[in-house]
């Protein structure tokens, strides 16, 4: 059957531009065909190529003396002492999320699996950033009932524990959700597996999964806007199945531990097309496929669906010549296919045989290096109006406040999502979900991981330089929190169209903010994504850059939690003095569900301040000087008490603020704060001074019920307590 | 009685188990010996004075819970074990392939709530038959455990239940305590956590107790209920 001549019109429905459509002709000097198109497409779809975001990526700090592997591999390592590395990234799954729930976000879940295994890590924990539309959305319940459950579903049966994540509500996501996933893994330092293919004539394995017709072009699919169409797209979404996951990750971490595989790559987005083209292009080579050799679930299979299915828990390795065996035996062990179906060229072309012609030969160079990369123009961003915070507040009781802002599904207890993911399994896991920053212990040592993932895009809108440079900020204090040195971020950026000048000012001022203060943290960026286009006929989705952070602390013994364990502690905020008193309330909570949400600035980061504040921090806690810590975000002082009175079964008396806007003091958003509980105030505010950081006392935990602020003004902690845990059942169930 | 360290202890490993290693970890550091992982397609197991089927997803849960793994070539060796009085345990997924085996009665079914669950669960320890399991915990101590599962909701006929009840074969049942949430997390008929086979050598459980064996993973009453197994089958 001879194949129609490919034109302008093919190209654009995979989603290419005129001007693209163009530079293939040229640098192919011939019109591709079908399979040479898609190729083409999926390379340089966003997805894929990065072609809008590239610029503004290359400015964001990526060294320090902590990496072992910076952005461009299939996750990025960092050395966390004991020869050993924690390798980690984070990925969106979004467009197929919203599309099929359970399977999008399963896949998400099972493909950043593969990216950490890949590089010959064993996952050790996985985390999440979710965004939903407005609670009362017809949508939200299914998608976030379906996005919860492939989650667990795939986590679960492999085996590995969601240990933290985030979750929030915006009407922004009515029609677009976010699901990001991250995995952080484990390897020896000297043992880490690269994806550049090496030594001509060396066999190219393909091991996994069959090929099938399932996610063609999905790639393609999560670089274009949402419309009425997109439902019909259900085909384009990929089926997981975490059992054979669980089975290649086992077959590749044994594998690995011999002597066997010189290069691995996993078939992520744009599948066999992105790995061989990946794998030959960083060696500087060339690769020859023989596609039918390729292991198909369906019969009659075209080079073009073999090249850009989407089929899971598949990989591509190329071996050492003379451990073909070895590999083979293994693979068969865990019922895996396992099949040579080509080798490495000196030719820089990927070539491609399929019936016994060549269905592609295309060089590699174009693909990869001539990928467009555009400096798209950006709007004048208009700075939001600093509000001052008596313009918004009443005179109401602080507790009365609290409880409406707890009774918000943005503060609500995330427990019926969580417990449905197995946060527990490797039994290594020393804080799960629902505290400051997830807790794991590295196997058989005193060490332990502190992972958090964090963004609050409505500060990202305010102000987009600050926002970014926020995300970076909150991570690091969750990881500080729980007394671990923060070592390096991974970043899923999620916005709407970039060929808006106004989106492009968003990702490119968040990503400017981000850079900033992962530089000003040391908290350099080893690996992420990037994820376009999430906009639904027209409107775009709040910007979302999520950050996902790893810290390392030497003895976990030292480790604290955000609960007070006995009346008589003492609270205290550490990174606040009387300026604090009148609070921050642009961009707070408070003002979005008190005062409208007025267009206003987001809290200033200071980020001297924050780094002198979360080093005294980690110091103290190394100390033992203190029992618990939590950051202050969302809701300010009054939620961050809140939570950890209800955290530990305890009430507190807290001192009226000394002057100031009672409801900016206590609901105010100011960065760069934490709340503790010490018993040793004297001790504490002693090494304050000395380190240049401020601190004031707050109160006293109580064996009482009731979180006091002042007199007259209390709140029963069972009521607050039994009132967040009922309001996402509720949202479920009703 | 044999010391812990001469105790022969074999994990069963079946495609998807994904506890063996916790398990293994769990009762090496009870025992200070590795005890041995034996893989399904094994047809024989070497002489050992317990078998374990740790938690996971054995074959993907696909067709039914432990409904494959039941029928790998490992389990013919187990079922012999069984049959001379040999100690068998199996835990949360380990539990489901027990009952496909026949070795322990009932079924569990998907949870009540329709949802997987992972916390933590409190346990009574029942009136028991003689059994290693449980000789030494006494009646009525209460062992707070994590549970992870989607099908862990015990079920069995009337009389099933009530024989299982008359002969002492419950071993642990869900009970209020400190976790957060209802007390028996799955809808499990006489909120049955654990069962032992009628003489005793067999046990099924849903909590996991090689998850809670030090205080810094939330409380050490796993290694307690296994460190009396232990004892018990030493002796």
């Amino acid at each position: 059957m001879s194949e129609p001549e490919m034109t302008f019109k093919n190209a654009a429905s995979m989603g290419l531009s005129e001007d693209e459509w163009g530079l293939i002709l040229k640098r192919l000097k011939r019109t591709p065909n079908l399979c040479e198109l898609g190729i083409f497409s999926a390379m340089w779809s966003e997805h894929c190529s990065y072609k809008s975001s590239k610029k503004w990526l290359k400015t964001l700090p990526v060294d320090g003396p902590q990496v072992i592997e910076g952005p461009g591999e299939n996750a990025g390592a960092v050395d966390i002492g004991d020869g050993l590395a924690a390798i980690f990234k984070i990925e969106s799954h979004n467009h197929p999320s919203y599309i099929e729930p359970y399977q999008g976000a399963a896949t998400g879940v099972g493909g950043i699996l593969r990216d950490v295994f890949t590089m010959g890590a064993r996952p050790m924990a996985l985390l999440n950033a979710l965004r939903f539309g407005a609670a009362d959305h017809e949508k939200t319940k299914h998608l976030l009932g379906g996005v919860v459950s492939g989650i667990g579903g795939y986590g679960n049966c492999i085996g590995i524990p969601t240990v933290g994540g985030e979750v929030n509500f915006d009407a922004s996501y009515n029609g677009n959700i976010l699901v990001n996933a991250m995995a952080v893994g484990l390897a020896n330092s000297d043992r880490i597996f690269r994806s550049a293919a090496t030594g001509p004539g060396n066999p190219v394995i393909y091991v996994g999964a069959k090929t099938g017709r399932d996610g063609i072009h999905g790639a393609t699919m999560a670089s274009a806007e949402f419309s009425d169409e997109t439902e019909s797209k259900r085909p384009t979404v990929q089926v997981g199945d975490p059992f054979t996951g669980k089975l290649l990750m086992e077959a590749c971490l044994e594998l690995m531990a011999s002597d066997s595989v010189l290069s691995i790559q996993d078939m992520g987005a744009a599948g066999l097309t992105s790995s061989s083209v990946e794998m030959a292009s960083k060696g500087g080579l060339g690769m020859e496929i023989d596609l039918d050799l390729v292991p198909a679930r369906e019969e009659g299979m075209s080079a073009y669906e073999l090249m850009l299915s989407e089929s899971q828990e598949r990989m591509l390795m190329v071996l050492k010549p003379d451990a073909t065996q070895t590999a083979r035996e293994i693979f068969d062990k865990w019922d895996l296919d396992f099949m040579p179906i080509g080798q490495v060229t000196e030719t820089g072309r990927l070539v491609l045989l399929k019936d016994g012609v060549t269905a592609c030969d295309i060089p590699l160079d174009p693909l990869v290096d001539d990928a467009p990369e555009y400096d798209r123009p950006q709007a004048e961003f208009v700075p939001h109006p600093v509000i001052e915070s008596n313009t918004i507040t009443s005179g109401a009781p602080i507790s009365n406040i609290l409880m409406q802002l707890l009774g918000t599904v943005d503060l609500a207890s995330r427990r019926w999502i969580y417990e449905q993911y197995d946060s527990q399994v490797m039994a290594d896991t020393l804080q799960g979900p629902g505290g400051d920053a997830g807790l794991i212990r590295v196997h058989g040592s005193q060490r332990g991981l502190a992972m958090s993932t964090d963004c609050t895009p409505r500060y990202v809108e305010a102000d987009p330089r600050t926002g970014g440079a926020q995300a970076v900020a909150e991570s690091y204090r969750n990881i500080c929190a729980v007394g671990a040195r923060p070592l390096a971020i991974t970043n899923n950026l999620n916005f709407g169209n970039p060929e808006k000048p106004e989106i492009m000012t968003q990702m490119a001022q968040s990503v400017v903010g981000m850079g900033e203060a992962a530089l000003a943290l040391d908290t350099p960026v080893v690996s992420g994504n990037v994820s376009l286009y999430n906009e639904t006929d027209g409107r775009a989705i709040r910007p979302c850059p999520v950050v996902g952070m790893v810290g390392v602390i030497d003895d976990i013994a030292n480790a604290v939690r955000i609960a007070p364990t006995a009346s008589g502690q003492t609270l205290m905020v550490i990174g606040q003095d009387k300026s604090c008193n009148d609070g921050w309330l642009g961009a707070s909570l408070y003002a979005r569900h008190l005062a409208g949400e007025p267009q206003a600035a987001p809290p200033p980061v200071r980020l001297d301040s924050e780094r002198r504040t979360g080093e005294f921090l980690q110091a103290q806690i190394g100390a033992g000087n203190i029992i618990a810590a939590h950051d202050v975000s969302d809701g300010g002082l009054a939620v961050t008490i809140a939570e950890m009175c209800m955290a530990a079964g305890l009430g507190a008396t807290i001192a009226s603020p000394d002057g100031g806007n009672a409801h900016g003091w206590a609901f105010g958003e100011d960065q760069g704060r934490y709340v503790i509980a010490t018993d040793n105030a004297e001790a504490l505010i002693d090494a304050a001074k000395t380190a240049g950081v401020s601190i004031c006392v707050l109160g006293m935990i109580s064996a009482t019920d009731e979180l006091k602020f002042g007199e007259g003004d209390a709140i029963s902690v069972v009521n607050m307590k039994t009132s967040v845990e009922a309001i996402i059942p509720a949202l479920m169930n009703g | 009685m044999m010391s812990l360290t001469s105790m022969r202890i074999a994990i069963l490993v079946f495609p998807g188990s994904n506890c063996d290693r916790d398990m293994m970890v769990a009762i090496e550091r009870l025992t200070g010996r590795r005890p041995s992982l034996v893989w399904h397609k094994e047809s024989s197991l070497d002489t050992i004075d317990l078998a374990i089927i740790p938690g996971g997803f054995s074959f993907g849960d696909y067709l039914r819970c432990g409904a494959l793994a039941a029928r790998a070539p490992v389990i013919d060796a187990v079922l012999d074990h069984a049959a001379r009085g040999g100690a068998v345990m199996g835990v949360c997924n380990g539990f489901q392939v027990l009952l496909e085996t026949g070795l322990l009665p009932g079924v569990l079914v998907q949870n009540a709530g329709l949802k997987y669950i992972c916390r933590n669960v409190t346990v009574d320890v029942c009136d028991t038959i003689d059994s290693p399991f449980t000789q030494n915990l006494e009646t009525g101590t209460r062992l707070t455990m994590p549970v992870a599962h989607n099908e862990g909701n015990y079920f069995a006929s009337e009389d099933e239940l009530a024989r299982l009840n008359d002969n002492g074969q419950i071993a642990f049942r869900y009970k209020d305590g400190p976790a957060h949430g209802p007390a028996n997390p799955n809808g499990s008929s006489l909120n049955i956590a654990g069962i032992v086979s009628a003489n005793g050598r067999v046990m099924g459980m849903m909590p996991h107790p090689e998850r809670a064996i030090s205080p810094e993973l939330g409380g050490s009453d796993g290694a307690t209920f296994l460190q009396g197994c232990l004892e018990a089958l030493a002796s």
